[in-house]
This record gives structure tokens, C-alpha cells and sequence, in this order.
């Protein structure tokens, strides 16, 4: 299906819903990797809404994203729990190690792994926990050598 | 006869590598042509021993942890499956003594019971509020939580009752019932615990909550972060049934945003729009979702509800010290050894918790300060661990429980730096609708920058700073986030650079 076929599939799914902007958009996401800027009309139209309105949502909120991401999606915690056993310089050394990789890096404020950390997610399924240096490394590059 | 063998799918055991063991167990039993029965169950919150398997024997379920999948065939040799001698070996789970110490009621089938089995829910006990709620009037259900004295456990400790009975007394043709499972607290997961190992349990308080304030329509608003939790939800709601009733469920999944834990932000992003707080009032129990009388409460308070409800009012609020009655799931995390789920009544000191459960800090080194309750909760040093775990005595230091979660962190630690996350963390997550959240904050960082630069002068500018979120701000992302900033520097000021005087 052509992306704006699956736009206009989801939309009809979801529009008679009360509240239904932000399962709109999860779907989208989910089924398209990020909610295109060319989806934004049509939502709009479908449930009263400005075009602003639509927008101002999807920049609000930090998991939806406007263009592509990378190959992967790692994210990694950033929060106390897993500060207080090395979370911040496994961030750093992801920085470094991700930096034109092709694999998106983002920062995430906890993911409930907080008495096993640090932790990290991989493409919102996968998790990691205890992970370090060396062990992100070794994630690394099973992803790059995988895709 | 098919032994049962239990492996967690609880995301802490996943990340821990669980899925990998599970499938090492069927693998090993096959090649070996013995039939088992494989439940992923939850976890019992012992996650320095996850994946911590167990098998069903005449002796009662019997541990083995932590398992790597290299491991199996050993355990498989040496009679696991009849509970037989390995170094791994635990004894009963009932009896490892970091859980026999503990008094489970909200968590009380978390990693006992198959998630997704209702008949399994029902036949450990499950049910039975729901069952005698049907045979109450409302205000009936609502008069047991009251004299239960449960508190909101979503760390605002609002007396449930009387919320509950605001929301009962305002006539209005539609109603809602929301659970707030937005649990963006650094250092809690026993709302994840629970969905992913007891679902039915919410599922059962929220119908409770249904028919004591009159509504039909239930919303889980559950962060983005926890899609295995959100997976558990579905499917125990896919597999429910008639048991709630005409009370029905939906979930609704977060996006990423801290502030959306805020019950009004969450109430706007139901509706669909950014999670930008309300004023209140009107308090969502008259005006809330869609405009209508709304009760909202965290996960832990409707899970509570069951329990109550079948035990009775007096048999939980004999628990407990002082105004704070019943149990606390509280969560240890960051640098502990024993870090997870220790579910006790309140009236323990945090001492307790931090070395008798959780066994000093995991790297071996002094355990230095301890933030409580979250992000927007206080730095504690070593000189007040002996505050006892109860609502008062933490708001009488200047510190509150929350959502009680209890990050540990050891003398490696630079309480400068956290407060100056703090901060940050909160110019990241402020929702922009008042100034002193939203500018302050970003102020709050460049002061703190200045001060870890060697100006002492600007301490006295942090302060008013922060006198003028704590006055000034329309909810506690804003009013909060002065209170780790400044029990940092009241208690760990020569991390400050030393001119706090």
C-alpha cells in the first residue's frame, strides 16, 4: 500500500474515536516509521482540527517524529537510577559510537528498569539491562552487521 | 503429569535475558521428550536474581536464579524439574527471606499468577471485591475506601475516599474512571510490575471504582515507554470476558511526556491535545475528561481496591503507622545490590529498606545520598535515613514518598551535577504553560553552571529562584523541581564548590 493509502486507511479507522489524535498518529508512526508532514492535512480535515493544531501536537510530544529515522532506534536511559550506576557516560560513549552510524540515538527518561540499569531500548522492543560499555559496543555492532 | 515451569515475561526479567531462557528451558525438554508447561509469569520483583525460574512442585514453587541460558541443561541434569539440588537453587520463592520479610496485598499475585489467565486470577482469590461490590450501593463502596484510609499512591496522598465520593455526588449523565500508569518517576516500575503481572487486579478495581461513582467507561492512559505493559493490558482485556461486566476498558498509550503523568496534562491527552496542564479548579472530579466528572487515580490506588473490598476496610487500615495506612509497593533501585520490589507497610524506616532488603549500594562503596519519590523528590544524606517510611514524617523533613521510589546512588556521586539535572530535566519536560516552570528552569541550569564554576554569590540567586517556582508555578513539575535542587545544597553544599556559606 502506498503510504497515503495507509494514511487515509488509518484515519478512517481511528476518526469517530473520542480523542482520537494520538491513536492516529501511534499508528501512523507504527506503520510508517514517522508521521509524515503530507498526513498532516488530512488529519486535520478529518477531525475539525487546524493543521496547527495537528502540528502542535505532533511536536509536542517526544516520541513522535516528522522525518524518518534511522536504520535502528536506540534509546538509552538518561534518568537517576541509571545515572547512579554510569547512565551518563554510556549516553556519551553511544554518542560517539552512534555518531554517523545511521543508527538513531535518543535519550529516554526511564524505562522502568531502574533497580537492573543502565538500560537501553532497541527499536521500542528490545531491551537491555546492566549494559556496559562494552556490552553496548557488542549491540552495536550485531545491529550494523544484521542490516 | 506436565511440570509447570515459571520464566518472567516481565520487561526487567527480558532485559535480563529471560526470553533466551525460556526458550533454552523448551528446547532442553524436548530433546530430552519431556513434556512440560511453561508460564510466563511476572516477576517477584527480586530483579538481582532474574531471570529467576521456578517450577511447581508437591513442596510448593521452588527457585532458580539467576539463570543464563548456558545454564539449563545443568539445571535439567541435576532434577530441576522436581525441585532437585543446584548451585543455582534458591529453596521455596516463599521462603527466600528478602520476600518473606515483605506484606504483599497489592502485589500479592504479581509472579505468582499467569497474567494472562483469568480463571488462573480467579481461582488465587481474584474476583471477590469485584463480587461483593455488586452486592453494595455506591456509597457503600465508597465508605469502605474511605475508612480503609487509602491515600493516593500516585504521590499526592489525597485521601482515595474522598475523591471518590466528589466524584459519586456530581450528577452528570456520563462519568469516567481514568488510571494514571503515566509512571515517569526515575526509580519506580511497580505500576509496570503490575500490568505485566497481575493485569486482572487493575482491571477488577477500575469496575470496582465504575460502579461506585456511576460510570460505564474506563481509560488506562499508560506511558510509551512500557510497550510490554501495554501488550499485557490488551491481552488481558481481550481475554476478560464478561467479568468486568458493562464496564468497559480502554488504553490509551502516552508519548513521551513526563508532564502527562500530571492528572489534567493526562486528561488533555486523552482528548487528543498536547498534555499542557489545566488550571484547577474545577477539579477533574466535577469537570475532567470531556468536560465531565472524571476519577482519577494512580494504578497502585485502584489495584488497591480489590483487596479492600474483599478483606475489608479494617483489616488494611490496620496496616500502616500513623495517617498513612495499608502498604506501600515501594521500588529500590539505582546503585543497590538488592534492588526491586518490597511491598510493606508503611512505618519502616529507609534505613531498613536500603540495607536490610537492598543490601548496600551494588558497587561495594558507601551508600551517600538517596533520592526519594521521584525526580521532583529530595536528596536525603546518610543523617536521615532513619526517617521513618510514612507520608508525614517525609513532608516534616522537606521530602515527600511519591510514588515510592528510592534511587540510591553511592559517594561517587556529584549532587551538584543532579541538582543541576533537576533542572534540566525539568526545562526538558515543562509543559510551557507558566513561566516560572518553563523560564525558570532553563535560568535554574545557567545559575547552577555559574555556581560550579566557582561564583558562590549566585547561591543566594538559585534560592530566590527557587522560591519563586516553588510559589509561582501552576503544577508540581514547576513547584517540585526546587525541592532535589535544594535539599542538595542544604545537605551536600561542599559539592556546591564549597561557598555555600
Amino acid at each position: 500500500m502506498e503510504s497515503s493509502a495507509i494514511v487515509a486507511h488509518i484515519i478512517e479507522q481511528h476518526r469517530v474515536r473520542p480523542g482520537a489524535l494520538l491513536p492516529m498518529l501511534h499508528a501512523m508512526q507504527d506503520a510508517l516509521g514517522c508521521i509524515p508532514p503530507e498526513a498532516v492535512p488530512p488529519i486535520a480535515q478529518a477531525l475539525n482540527l487546524s493543521r496547527a493544531e495537528v502540528h502542535g501536537v505532533i511536536s509536542y510530544y517526544a516520541h513522535f517524529r516528522q522525518t524518518p529515522p534511522g536504520r535502528h532506534v536506540v534509546r538509552v536511559c538518561c534518568a537517576e537510577a541509571c545515572q547512579a550506576v554510569g547512565g551518563e557516560a554510556l549516553a556519551e560513549h553511544a554518542r560517539e559510537r552512534l555518531a554517523g552510524s545511521g543508527i538513531t540515538l535518543e535519550p529516554v527518561y526511564c524505562l522502568g528498569l531502574c533497580a537492573c540499569g543502565p538500560s537501553v531500548q532497541v527499536d521500542e522492543t528490545t531491551l537491555h539491562a546492566r549494559v556496559t560499555l562494552e556490552k553496548l559496543d557488542a549491540l552495536i555492532a550485531a545491529l550494523e552487521s544484521a542490516s | 503429569m506436565r511440570t509447570t515451569i515459571f520464566v518472567p515475561g516481565d520487561a526487567a526479567a527480558l532485559a535480563l535475558g529471560a526470553d533466551a531462557v525460556a526458550t533454552a528451558i523448551s528446547e532442553e525438554a524436548a530433546r530430552r521428550g519431556i513434556a512440560i508447561k511453561l508460564v510466563r509469569n511476572g516477576s517477584r520483583g527480586m530483579v538481582w536474581l532474574e531471570p529467576l525460574v521456578e517450577v511447581a512442585t508437591p513442596r510448593g514453587r521452588i527457585a532458580y536464579g539467576p539463570v543464563a541460558p548456558a545454564e539449563v541443561p545443568g539445571l535439567f541434569a541435576a532434577g530441576f524439574l522436581t525441585g532437585g539440588v543446584h548451585a543455582l537453587c534458591l529453596g521455596p520463592t516463599e521462603e527466600i527471606p528478602w520476600l518473606a520479610r515483605q506484606q504483599r496485598l497489592v502485589c500479592r499475585r504479581v509472579g505468582v499468577v499467569d497474567p494472562r489467565s483469568l480463571a488462573d486470577y480467579v481461582a488465587r482469590g481474584g474476583g471477590e471485591g469485584l463480587r461483593r461490590a455488586r452486592a453494595m450501593a455506591p456509597a457503600e463502596i465508597v465508605r469502605a475506601v474511605t475508612e480503609s484510609g487509602l491515600r493516593g499512591r500516585g504521590g499526592a496522598a489525597f485521601p482515595a475516599g474522598i475523591k471518590w465520593q466528589t466524584v459519586r455526588a456530581t450528577a452528570a449523565p456520563q462519568k469516567y474512571v481514568v488510571c494514571n500508569a503515566d509512571e515517569g518517576d526515575s526509580g519506580t516500575f511497580s505500576d509496570r510490575m503490575l500490568m505485566e503481572g497481575d493485569p486482572y487486579c487493575l482491571l477488577e478495581g477500575m469496575a470496582i471504582a465504575g460502579l461506585a461513582v456511576g460510570a460505564a467507561q474506563g481509560y488506562i492512559y499508560v506511558r510509551s515507554e512500557y510497550p510490554h505493559a501495554v501488550a499485557a493490558l490488551e491481552a488481558a482485556l481481550a481475554g476478560a470476558g464478561d467479568f468486568l461486566g458493562n464496564f468497559t476498558i480502554e488504553v490509551r498509550v502516552g508519548a513521551g511526556s513526563y508532564v502527562c503523568g500530571e492528572e489534567t496534562a493526562l486528561l488533555e491527552s486523552i482528548e487528543g491535545k498536547r498534555g499542557i496542564v489545566r488550571a484547577k479548579p474545577p477539579l477533574p472530579a466535577v469537570a475532567g475528561l470531556f468536560g465531565q466528572p472524571t476519577l482519577i487515580n494512580n494504578l497502585i490506588t485502584f489495584a488497591s481496591v480489590p483487596d479492600i473490598l474483599a478483606q475489608g476496610a479494617a483489616a488494611y487500615r490496620d496496616l500502616g503507622c500513623g495517617r498513612s495506612r495499608g502498604t506501600l509497593p515501594f521500588q529500590l533501585a539505582g546503585n543497590i545490590k538488592h534492588g526491586g520490589l518490597v511491598e510493606v507497610p508503611f512505618g519502616l524506616s529507609l534505613r531498613e529498606l536500603l540495607y536490610d532488603f537492598g543490601g548496600g549500594s551494588r558497587s561495594g562503596r558507601p551508600l551517600r545520598a538517596v533520592q526519594v519519590g521521584g525526580p521532583l523528590g529530595a536528596y536525603l544524606p546518610e543523617a536521615q535515613f532513619d526517617t521513618l517510611l510514612d507520608y508525614e514524617a517525609f513532608a516534616a523533613i522537606g521530602a515527600g514518598l511519591g510514588h515510592g521510589g528510592i534511587v540510591a546512588f553511592d559517594d561517587t556521586v556529584d549532587l551538584a551535577g543532579q541538582a543541576r539535572y533537576a533542572m534540566k530535566f525539568c526545562a526538558i519536560e515543562s509543559c510551557g504553560k507558566c513561566t516560572p516552570c518553563r523560564i525558570g528552569s532553563t535560568r535554574g541550569v545557567e545559575v547552577i553552571d555559574r555556581i560550579r564554576a566557582g561564583d558562590g554569590r549566585q547561591i543566594a540567586l538559585l534560592e530566590e529562584l527557587c522560591e519563586t517556582m516553588t510559589q509561582g508555578s501552576l503544577c508540581a513539575m514547576g513547584s517540585m523541581t526546587p525541592i532535589p535542587v535544594l535539599s542538595a545544597l542544604r545537605h551536600f553544599a561542599e559539592d556546591f564548590g564549597g561557598k555555600c556559606e
